[in-house]
């Protein structure tokens, strides 16, 4: 099985959210996703940057977020890390509409839209050290099951 | 990529069309420009034109939901119309759908506060 990876880090900047997921989704097109598939990926690139953005970093612009990509067959694994003050309670961060900083009309729904997007999601995260976001997603699994 | 968005006032309707990409980076401005907008003399209610939106995530809904709850405090209404099927799925998701009012197209939207286009 070839796995063809790439890495890239960048500033925790809200105006590098939109580079993220288009940098992401141009990795993955070689997969040659459908516009749906391509539009999740993004979309949950979008979320997990804006968490470390936000939560991760207490929107600092001065520190660095690092995103890992990893594409074999029909699969996509992607690896969203940052070095920011964790999360105490992963599984509170996690329950739909849940938000730390309702202030800021944040909707909770960063998580559930992950986990809905992607097939798997695990949220590795210690407090002081950071947070790590990895998520799995099979493409064209109806077209792979029928040949 | 940004957001842009164009405000027209339709008798005493607030008329919001946003075009480009909503998220996290691009609700801060687009918030700023809504309450402006808002403000107006003579605005009653709100008619939001998602067409264009050809990105949204979770700070989408959140800068939306804001605005309704603001709205909804003083007595007025917000209507969302001509979601493309990515943003439909967002407001399904989270359940929006359940609490804002939404509509197919900006026309009908318009029509539901009387307001009739020639």
């Amino acid at each position: 099985m070839n796995t063809n990876m790439m890495r890239f880090s960048f500033s925790s900047q809200s105006r590098n959210e939109a580079f993220a997921r288009v940098t992401v989704a141009s990795f993955v097109s070689q997969l040659d996703p459908t516009m749906d598939e391509l539009t999740e990926i993004k979309t949950v690139v979008s979320e997990a940057v804006t968490n470390s953005i936000i939560h991760g970093y207490n929107s600092d612009p001065d520190q660095m977020i690092t995103i890992i990509c990893a594409l074999s067959d029909d699969e996509v694994e992607l690896i969203i890390q940052d070095e920011g003050v964790g999360i105490p309670d992963v599984e509170e961060a996690m329950e739909p509409l849940y938000t730390s900083k309702p202030d800021l009309e944040r909707s909770g729904m960063g998580f559930t839209i992950m986990e809905n997007f992607m097939d798997h999601v695990y949220v590795h995260s210690r407090e002081g050290e950071g947070t790590t976001v990895t998520m799995n997603k099979q493409f064209n699994r109806s077209k792979a099951m029928s040949q | 990529m940004g957001l842009t968005v164009d405000y027209e006032l339709k008798e005493t309707i607030l008329l919001a069309r946003l075009n480009g990409e909503l998220d996290h980076h691009t609700a801060s401005d687009l918030k700023e420009s809504w309450q402006l907008a808002l403000q107006q003399p003579g605005i009653k209610h709100m008619v939001l034109n998602l067409e264009s939106l050809s990105f949204m995530d979770s700070s989408g809904l959140g800068v939306i939901l804001g605005r309704y709850k603001e709205l909804k405090a003083e007595g007025r209404e917000m209507v969302v119309c001509s979601l493309t099927p990515a943003v439909d799925r967002l407001f399904q998701l989270s359940g929006l759908f359940k609490i804002i009012r939404f509509e197919e197209n900006e026309r009908y939207a318009l029509e539901t506060f009387g307001v009739v286009l020639s």
